[in-house]
C-alpha cells in the first residue's frame, strides 16, 4: 500500500499534536522526550497512535491516552485511536538529550547511561541536580513514582527524585 | 446477590499464562497490604510500587490469557471472578506478609527467581510472552536489588532483625522448590520453545541466594523437602482468605466500575 501524499501530511501534523502531550507526573516532559510516543499512522485519514508504558503498572498510561485523544481531537482528527505497544520494550536510552536537560532544570536528575542495573548491590553514582555535587546516596531504590528513585545530597543536604535508567 | 465465579477452558498456554498471572496478581496483592502500615516511609512507597509492577504484569498476563482462551473471558472476570480452587499461583506468594523480614524474605526468594525466569522468557516464541518478559525483566532487576539489600541490612543487622530474617528463610525455604517444578502440561510448551524449563535456572538461583544469604550472615537451611501444590489449585489456607479481600467488590457488585 502507498503512502498519499495527503496521509503523509496528516501524519506530520498527528505527530506534532500528540507530542505535545506531557507526562501527566513530570510536566516538563512531553511524550516525545520520554520516548513513550512510539508511532503515527494514517489510514484513509483515520490516525492511531502506538504509546509504550514505561513501566508495567505505569498508571499515569491511562491518562496518557485520553490527553493523546484530546489533543488529536482538537488537532482536527475524528475519533484517534490508541494503541499499547509492549515491544520493543521503552528504555531510558530513548529519552532526548532536550528531555534530559529539562529533567535536571526542574530538578529531577536524568537517568545515567550505562549504570548498573544488573549488580546485585548499588553502586551508582549520581550527581545531584541542584549543587552538582556526585557525593550523593540512595535513600530508596523506590520513589514518588515508578520511574523514580529517591536520592540524597551529601555536599547539600537536598532529597532528590533520581529517574532511574531502565 | 453475589457474582458466580467463571469457568476457564484451560489449554496448556492459557493454563501457563494464567499461572505467571496469578503469580504477578497474588504477590502485588500482598505487596500492597503494606501500604500504609510499613515500618518507614520509603518502603512503604517501595512495597506499593513493586506491587504496581507486579499488577502491570498481571494485567498483560490475564489480558494475553484471555485473547488465547478466545472465550468471553477478560483480565477483570479472570482476576476476580475464579475461586481459590482456580488459582494457580506459587503457594509462596500467597503466605501471609507477617513481619517485615518474612517479606522480604518472601520477595528475594522470588526476585531472585523471576529476575532470571523473565530474562530467560525474552527468546520465547511466543512474541507476546517475549514482549511481557522484557518490560518484566526490567522491573525484577530492582526487585531483586532491594531485596537483596534487605536482605543484608536484616541478617547482618541486629540480634533481632537476624533471628527473625533466619526464622522466614527456615519456613519459607520448603515453598521454593515449586518455582522450578514442571507438569505434562509445561512439558510440550517447553520443547516447543514457547515455555523455558526452570530447572535450567536452578544453579544461577542457588548461586544469588547462597551468595546473598553468606552476606546476610544467614544460614540456607539444610531440609530440602519440598512443598508444592498452588499450579494444581491446592493452596494453603491463606489464599481464600487473599481472595476474599480482593474480589469482594465484584462479587458483591457485579461488574462494578468507578
Amino acid at each position: 500500500m502507498s503512502l498519499t501524499a495527503h496521509d503523509s501530511d496528516l501524519r506530520q501534523r498527528a505527530w506534532n499534536a500528540a507530542a505535545q502531550v506531557v507526562d501527566p507526573e513530570i510536566p516538563v516532559l512531553t511524550i516525545a522526550d520520554l520516548g513513550v510516543l512510539r508511532d503515527v499512522t494514517v489510514h484513509d485519514g483515520e490516525v492511531e497512535i502506538a504509546i509504550t508504558p514505561t513501566y508495567s503498572g505505569c498508571p499515569a498510561m491511562n491518562m496518557i491516552a485520553v490527553e493523546i485523544e484530546v489533543a488529536l481531537e482538537r488537532a482536527g482528527f475524528r475519533k484517534p485511536k490508541v494503541r499499547t505497544v509492549l515491544s520493543p520494550a521503552w528504555t531510558t536510552d530513548w529519552m532526548s538529550d532536550d528531555g534530559r536537560r529539562k529533567l535536571k532544570d526542574y530538578g529531577i536528575a536524568p537517568p545515567q547511561a550505562g549504570s548498573g542495573r544488573r549488580a546485585l548491590f548499588g553502586v551508582e553514582q549520581v550527581a545531584c541536580p541542584q549543587c552538582g555535587s556526585t557525593d550523593t546516596e540512595t535513600l530508596s531504590e523506590f520513589g514518588s513514582t515508578s520511574c523514580k528513585a529517591l536520592w540524597r545530597c551529601r555536599n547539600c543536604r537536598e532529597p532528590f527524585d533520581y529517574f532511574k535508567c531502565h | 446477590m453475589t457474582a458466580a465465579s467463571i469457568t476457564v477452558s484451560e489449554t496448556p498456554l492459557v493454563l501457563y499464562v494464567l499461572r505467571r498471572a496469578d503469580d504477578a496478581l497474588v504477590l502485588g496483592h500482598r505487596l500492597s497490604e503494606w501500604c500504609g502500615h510499613a515500618p518507614m516511609m520509603e518502603e512503604d512507597m517501595a512495597m506499593a510500587n513493586m506491587g504496581l509492577d507486579l499488577l502491570g504484569q498481571a494485567r498483560e498476563l490475564y489480558g494475553y490469557a484471555a485473547k488465547v482462551e478466545g472465550k468471553d473471558n477478560d483480565e477483570d472476570t479472570l482476576a476476580y471472578l475464579r475461586d481459590v480452587r482456580q488459582y494457580r499461583n506459587l503457594l509462596l506468594l500467597e503466605q501471609p506478609n507477617g513481619d517485615f523480614a518474612r517479606t522480604m524474605v518472601r520477595q528475594f526468594f522470588y526476585a531472585a527467581f523471576s529476575d532470571l525466569y523473565w530474562r530467560a522468557m525474552m527468546a520465547s516464541r511466543d512474541a507476546t510472552l517475549a514482549a511481557i518478559a522484557a518490560k518484566s525483566e526490567k522491573e525484577s532487576a530492582y526487585h531483586l536489588r532491594h531485596s537483596s539489600e534487605w536482605m543484608v541490612r536484616l541478617g547482618d543487622g541486629t540480634e533481632e532483625s537476624h533471628r527473625r530474617a533466619q526464622l522466614a528463610v527456615d519456613d519459607l525455604w520448603a515453598f521454593t522448590g515449586e518455582m522450578f517444578a514442571v507438569d505434562d502440561s509445561e512439558r510440550g510448551l517447553i520443547d516447543a520453545g514457547i515455555a523455558i524449563d526452570p530447572e535450567s535456572l536452578r544453579t544461577q538461583w542457588l548461586a544469588t541466594v547462597a551468595r546473598v544469604i553468606d552476606e546476610a550472615t544467614l544460614k540456607l537451611p539444610a531440609n530440602d523437602w519440598m512443598q508444592k501444590g498452588g499450579r494444581i489449585g491446592h493452596h494453603t489456607e491463606h489464599l481464600g482468605h487473599l481472595l476474599s479481600e480482593l474480589q469482594s467488590m465484584q462479587r458483591t457488585f457485579p461488574g462494578a466500575t468507578w
